[in-house]
C-alpha cells in the first residue's frame, strides 16, 4: 500500500471508531432515559421497576384529598381493576379531575403508595390518555372473559 | 349553498393540478413549448379555485353555518370573530385545506419567479410542484373533506378548543404552515434538476432564495409556538422535546442544513449529491411531521383526529415523494460531478463540518422521536423518551457547531493558511473567554462548568459575528459588506444571543410552587411578591377567578400582575392565564392555578433571565434571512438572464 491509502485508511478507521464510540454513549443514555408505561394491574402484580416509570390511569371519583391549604394531594389512580394510592406535592394541571384520565411519573414508595414527581393530565376533559385506554380497554377484556 | 361551491372549486383545483403535474413535464421532456406553456395558467388558476374553497370555509366560519360538520366541531356563535376566522386551520379538516392555500400561493410565487428562468427548468419546476399538490389535494377530498354537511344541522357549535383562542394561534399556524410547505420549493428545484441530471452554480443559485425565504417561515413559525407555550399552557416552559415540536424542528435542522450546504454549490459547483439529498430530506421530513401531527399516532394539542385511513394516507405520500425522488438520485448520481475540490483548512470544510453537526442533530431528534412509537406499534410497551436525553443528544453536537461556527465565518474558499484566521480572532476569542466566565460568575455569584462553557461559546459567535461589521462601520477598514454578508451576520449574532438566552434559562431561572391565601408575602429571585386576593371576572365566552400580585424589588413597586384562572363556557374547560412582567433582562411568570379549598390557592412563581433572548435570537437570523434574500445578485442574476432571454428570442425572429 502506498503512504498516502495508509494514511487513508487510517483516517477512515480512526472515524468509524469514533462514530462507534459517540453512538455507544448515545444508546446508553438513551436506555437510561427511557421511562415505561405500567397501568395499576401491573403494578399491582409488582411488575414495575425500582426507578422512575409512568402510571395512567382514571383518578377515581370522590378519591382526591388534602390538608386545607396544602400543596400535598392524594389521589387513587384504578384500571377498574386494581386501585394505586398516588401523592403530589405542586400544582396540578388545568385538566386534572376526578373520573378523567390521568399519567403520573414517579416511583413506588414504601407502603405501596406512588410518589409523583409530575402529572399529565392534557387536552380536552373527554380525552382519555391512549395508554390509559388501552390499559381500561384490557381489564374490560379480563372482566368480560 | 356556499360550502357546495367551496368543494366544486377543490375539485377543480384537484383537475387542473392534475395538468400541471402532466402536462409541463412531459413537454419538458419531448420539447414541446405549447405544453410546458401550460405550467404557469394551470398553477395561478389552481391557486384561484383554492382561494375560493378557502374563502368558502371561513365564510361558512363567520356567518355560523353549523350545518358544516367542521364548523359545528370547531365554533361557536359566541366566538369573538377573530378567533371563528382563525377556527378554519384550527382542527384537522381546516388546516389541511390551509396546507393546500398556502402551497398554492408558494406556486404562484415560483410561477412568478422563474420567468429568468430557461423554460425546460421552470415546467419541471412547476410540474413537481403539481404534482405535490395533487397528493396533497386528494388527501382532502378523499380522507378529510371540510365541507362535509350535518344533519340536521345543531342549533349552536361545539367551540373552539380554549387553548387556541389566542391571539399567538392568529399568527403560529401560517408562520409556520408557510414554512413547512415551503420546503416543497427547494424540492421541486432539487427533483427537476435530477430529471435532466444538470445540477449546476445556476440551479443552486436559483434555489438559494427559495430555501431561505421558506427557512425564514420556518424560523418564525418554531419560534412563535415556542413563546406561545411558554404564557398560554400555564407552567413556564418553552421547549418540551414533544414528538409535535420535534416534528417541525427536524426539518428545520436540515433547511438550516441545505443552505449552507447551498452556498457552497452556488460558489464552487460541489456538495451536489448532498445538497440535493438535504432537499428531498427537508420536504420528507415536513411531511412526516404532517403524518405524526395528523394521524393520530401522537397525542398533543396539535393532533386533531385519529384516523388511521388518514395516516395511511400521508405514509403513502411520504413513500411516494421521498422513495420516488431518491430512485430518480440513484440514476443520476453518477453524472453530478464535483466542479473543484478544497482544502481541510477552507471555509468548504467548515460548512461541510456545519451540516454534518446539524445532520447528526436532526438524526437524534428523529430517533428520540420515532422509537417510542415503533416499539408501541410493534407490541413491546409503552415508552417515553426523557428531555435530559433530547438536551444532551442536542448540546453535543451543537456547542462544537457554535464554536467552528465563529471560525468559518472568517475562512475562505478553497484554501488558506491559519495564521490570519488566528490572528483576526485572536481578539474575539480572548474577549468571550474572559467575559464568559466572569459576567455569569458576577450576576450570580455562581456558574457551574457548563455555564460557563456555553456562555462562552455564545460570547465568541457573537463576537465573531460583529468583528466584521464593527470593523467596516467604526474602523472603516476592509470593503462594505454585501447585503448577503450583512445577513450572515445578523442570522449568526442571533444564534450567540439564543444560546446565550438558552443557557441563562436553565441555569438561573428560580421558580417555585406555593400555596397562597390573601395577603401572603413571598420571596422569590430577588423580588417580593405581595398576593393580593382574588376577585371574579366575566366574559363573553368564559368566566375566570383573577389573583391580583403585587411585585416589588427593594421596596419600590415594580408592577402589579393579574393572572387568571379561567373556565370556557361551552366546553366546560378550565385554562391558566399566566401573569408576566417582561422586561429584556428577565421575565417575571405568575400563574394563578386550582384553588386549595380554605380560601388558599396554589400559585406558579418563576423569574427567567434572559428569556426574551430565545425568541429575539431567532428573529435575528429571520432578519439575517431577509437580508441574504435581497443581496443585489439574486435580482442582478434575474436581470441579466432575462435580458439574454430577450436577446436570443429577439435573434430567432
Amino acid at each position: 500500500m502506498t503512504p498516502r491509502r495508509t494514511q487513508r485508511l487510517l483516517l477512515i478507521g480512526l472515524v468509524v471508531a469514533g462514530v462507534a464510540v459517540a453512538v455507544t454513549f448515545a444508546l446508553r443514555a438513551f436506555r437510561e432515559n427511557l421511562t415505561y408505561f405500567f397501568s395499576p394491574s401491573q403494578v399491582a402484580a409488582g411488575e414495575t421497576p425500582s426507578r422512575t416509570f409512568r402510571l395512567g390511569g382514571l383518578v377515581l371519583e370522590n378519591s382526591m384529598t388534602r390538608e386545607p391549604g396544602s400543596l400535598t394531594v392524594r389521589f387513587v389512580v384504578s384500571d377498574l381493576a386494581h386501585e394505586i394510592p398516588v401523592q403530589y406535592t405542586g400544582v396540578l394541571p388545568d385538566l386534572f379531575k376526578e373520573g378523567k384520565g390521568v399519567v403520573v411519573r414517579g416511583r413506588l414508595g414504601a407502603g405501596g403508595e406512588f410518589v409523583a414527581e409530575e402529572v399529565i393530565a392534557k387536552h380536552d376533559e373527554n380525552y382519555t390518555p391512549p395508554e390509559v385506554a388501552d390499559a381500561l380497554a384490557k381489564t374490560r377484556g379480563r372482566v368480560t372473559k | 349553498m356556499i360550502p357546495e361551491v367551496g368543494q366544486f372549486a377543490l375539485i377543480l383545483a384537484f383537475c387542473l393540478a392534475l395538468i400541471q403535474a402532466v402536462l409541463p413535464i412531459v413537454g419538458a421532456a419531448r420539447g414541446r413549448a405549447e405544453w410546458m406553456a401550460l405550467a404557469r395558467p394551470a398553477a395561478a388558476g389552481q391557486f384561484v379555485f383554492i382561494a375560493i374553497a378557502f374563502g368558502a370555509l371561513e365564510y361558512a366560519f363567520l356567518n355560523d353555518d353549523f350545518s358544516v360538520l367542521f364548523v359545528a366541531q370547531h365554533s361557536n356563535s359566541a366566538l369573538p370573530i377573530f378567533y371563528k376566522f382563525t377556527a378554519a386551520w384550527g382542527g384537522h379538516e381546516g388546516s389541511m385545506l390551509f396546507w393546500i392555500t398556502v402551497l398554492a400561493i408558494w406556486t404562484l410565487a415560483v410561477a412568478a419567479g422563474s420567468r429568468s428562468q430557461p423554460e425546460e427548468f421552470a415546467s419541471r419546476v412547476l410540474g413537481v410542484l403539481g404534482i405535490v399538490s395533487c397528493g396533497i389535494l386528494a388527501f382532502a377530498l378523499f380522507t378529510s373533506n371540510p365541507f362535509i354537511r350535518l344533519t340536521p344541522a345543531p342549533a349552536d357549535g361545539n367551540d373552539l378548543n380554549p387553548l387556541l383562542q389566542d391571539p399567538g394561534m392568529i399568527i403560529h399556524p401560517p408562520m409556520l404552515y408557510v414554512g413547512y410547505v415551503g420546503m416543497a420549493v427547494p424540492f421541486a428545484f432539487a427533483v427537476a434538476a435530477l430529471f435532466t441530471g444538470r445540477l449546476d452554480k445556476n440551479w443552486a443559485k436559483w434555489t438559494r432564495p427559495w430555501t431561505i425565504a421558506a427557512w425564514m417561515f420556518l424560523t418564525c413559525g418554531i419560534t412563535l409556538g415556542s413563546w406561545w407555550s411558554y404564557y398560554e399552557l400555564g407552567w413556564g416552559g418553552w421547549w418540551f422535546w414533544d414528538p409535535v415540536e420535534n416534528s417541525s424542528f427536524m426539518p428545520w435542522l436540515v433547511a438550516t442544513a441545505l443552505l449552507h450546504s447551498l452556498a457552497v454549490t452556488e460558489r464552487r459547483g460541489i456538495f451536489k449529491s448532498w445538497t440535493v439529498l438535504l432537499a428531498i430530506a427537508a420536504f420528507s421530513l415536513s411531511l412526516l411531521g404532517t403524518f405524526l401531527t395528523r394521524s393520530g399516532v401522537l397525542v398533543s394539542v396539535h393532533a386533531f383526529a385519529a384516523d388511521p385511513t388518514r395516516g395511511l394516507f400521508i405514509l403513502g405520500l411520504l413513500a411516494v415523494f421521498s422513495g420516488g425522488p431518491l430512485l430518480l438520485y440513484a440514476l443520476r448520481a453518477g453524472s453530478l460531478e464535483a466542479e473543484g475540490g478544497f482544502k481541510l483548512l477552507s471555509r468548504e470544510a467548515f460548512l461541510l463540518a456545519n451540516n454534518i453537526l446539524l445532520v447528526i442533530a436532526a438524526g437524534a431528534v428523529l430517533f428520540g422521536t420515532l422509537y417510542p412509537l415503533i416499539i408501541d406499534s410493534l407490541g413491546l410497551g409503552k415508552i417515553s423518551v426523557g428531555t435530559p436525553w433530547f438536551d444532551a443528544m442536542f448540546l453535543v453536537p451543537m456547542l462544537p457547531l457554535a464554536v467552528l461556527l465563529g471560525v468559518g465565518m472568517h475562512s475562505i474558499w478553497k484554501t488558506m493558511s491559519g495564521t490570519p484566521l488566528i490572528q483576526r480572532l485572536i481578539w474575539p476569542a480572548g474577549i468571550a473567554l474572559a467575559l464568559g466566565v466572569t459576567l455569569p460568575l458576577l450576576a450570580y455569584g455562581k456558574a457551574s462548568a457548563l455555564t460557563a462553557i456555553a456562555t462562552v461559546i455564545a460570547l465568541w459567535v457573537c463576537a465573531a459575528a460583529l468583528l466584521e461589521p464593527l470593523r467596516w462601520w467604526v474602523l472603516r477598514r476592509g470593503a462594505p459588506l454585501t447585503r448577503a454578508q450583512l445577513g450572515m451576520c445578523f442570522a449568526h449574532f442571533g444564534v450567540g444571543v439564543f444560546i446565550l438566552g438558552a443557557t441563562f434559562v436553565s441555569a438561573y431561572t428560580v421558580e417555585t410552587e406555593v400555596s397562597a391565601r390573601g395577603g401572603d408575602r413571598f420571596q422569590v429571585g430577588g423580588y417580593d411578591i405581595l398576593f393580593r386576593g382574588v376577585k371574579p371576572v366575566e366574559s363573553a365566552n368564559f368566566t375566570a377567578e383573577e389573583g391580583e400580585f403585587e411585585l416589588r424589588k427593594g421596596g419600590r413597586l415594580v408592577t402589579v400582575l393579574a393572572s387568571q384562572q379561567r373556565v370556557y363556557r361551552v366546553q366546560q374547560t378550565p385554562t391558566t392565564e399566566a401573569a408576566i412582567d417582561s422586561r429584556l433582562g428577565r421575565d417575571v411568570f405568575i400563574a394563578l392555578s386550582k384553588p386549595l379549598g380554605d380560601n388558599a390557592w396554589s400559585v406558579r412563581i418563576q423569574v427567567k433571565p434572559l428569556i426574551r433572548f430565545l425568541w429575539l435570537g431567532p428573529l435575528l437570523m429571520a432578519i439575517g434571512g431577509l437580508l441574504a434574500i435581497s443581496d443585489r445578485r439574486y435580482r442582478l442574476a434575474a436581470r441579466e438572464s432575462a435580458a439574454t432571454r430577450a436577446v436570443a428570442a429577439a435573434g430567432t425572429t
